[in-house]
């Protein structure tokens, strides 16, 4: 791993959300919500059309967060989910996950994370710390 | 509507739950995490979800309802295969905001007297 640099724009990377993803995330995590699932349910209760997990989101994020020194380095994690990812049938939906390094204090350093789908921010104030 | 007298309680599960590696490489492959010798960030959710699920409903909420507000994860060390945790939630607050009640729940999961992660979660009951 390179030295990090407060200040520092880490390379964005993409992700590929669909349906499949969805029941998988689902399987793992053990959230069956039917609104990650099931069509005519999440239009029921009002939403656009089927949505992501708003965690596996930010599993994906955590995903990146890990690239940086490794899964077993990550000691804090957090966000806000502010917006959905709507994932149509048979469609590959694109999320965005870029990072920035705020600062490196005492050998750790903080990350903000930023997750676009659509051109439309999903995690707020998403941020980690990372144990160098 | 959430029992006032239920914040600040903690419920600690009388099951304790084990991680197997199956767990984890199946949560690693969903994200696409090379790394399967220890739990990614998150793999904790998979345990605590349940738990402050059942927490929620016994408590009278509607779950169908709940929409994930904010999460937060504190991890001491990471999870790894073969380990046996034990999950305690609290209801740290609930409030109600125009209808929709809010409420916060913190989970930790020790394994024996090590508190190993914590997570918060903001949960919303929409009215």
């Amino acid at each position: 791993m390179n030295q990090l640099i407060a200040g520092q724009e880490l390379t964005a990377e993409n992700f590929k959300i669909n349906r499949q993803l969805l029941i998988a995330y689902a399987d793992a995590s053990g959230d069956q919500n039917p609104i990650h699932q099931d069509e005519a349910f999440a239009k029921s209760v009002g939403l656009p059309d089927v949505i992501a997990h708003g965690m596996l989101t930010m599993a994906l994020a955590g995903k990146y967060l890990s690239a940086i020194a490794g899964s077993e380095k990550v000691i804090s994690f957090s966000a806000k989910f502010i917006k959905p990812v709507v994932v149509p049938a048979d469609t590959d939906v694109n999320l965005t996950i870029s990072g920035k390094v705020v600062e490196i204090v005492e050998g750790q350093a903080k990350i903000e994370l930023t997750a676009i789908y659509n051109e439309i921010k999903v995690l707020g104030m998403a941020k980690g710390v990372i144990r160098l | 509507m959430l029992n006032p007298d239920l914040v600040g309680r903690t419920f600690t599960s009388a099951d304790s739950v084990s991680v197997t590696q199956e767990s984890i490489t199946k949560f690693a492959n969903v994200i696409g995490e090379p790394n399967t010798l220890v739990a990614p960030p998150t793999f904790a959710i998979s345990i605590t979800l349940d738990q402050s699920q059942k927490l929620l409903q016994e408590s009278g909420l509607d779950w169908t309802r709940v929409v994930h507000g904010d999460q937060r994860f504190e991890i001491s060390r990471p999870i790894v295969a073969g380990e046996v945790f034990i999950c305690s939630s609290t209801i740290e607050s609930a409030r109600n905001v125009a209808g929709n009640e809010i409420v916060s729940v913190r989970s930790d999961l020790h394994s024996g007297a090590q508190l190993v992660v914590s997570t918060w979660s903001t949960l919303v009951v929409r009215a």
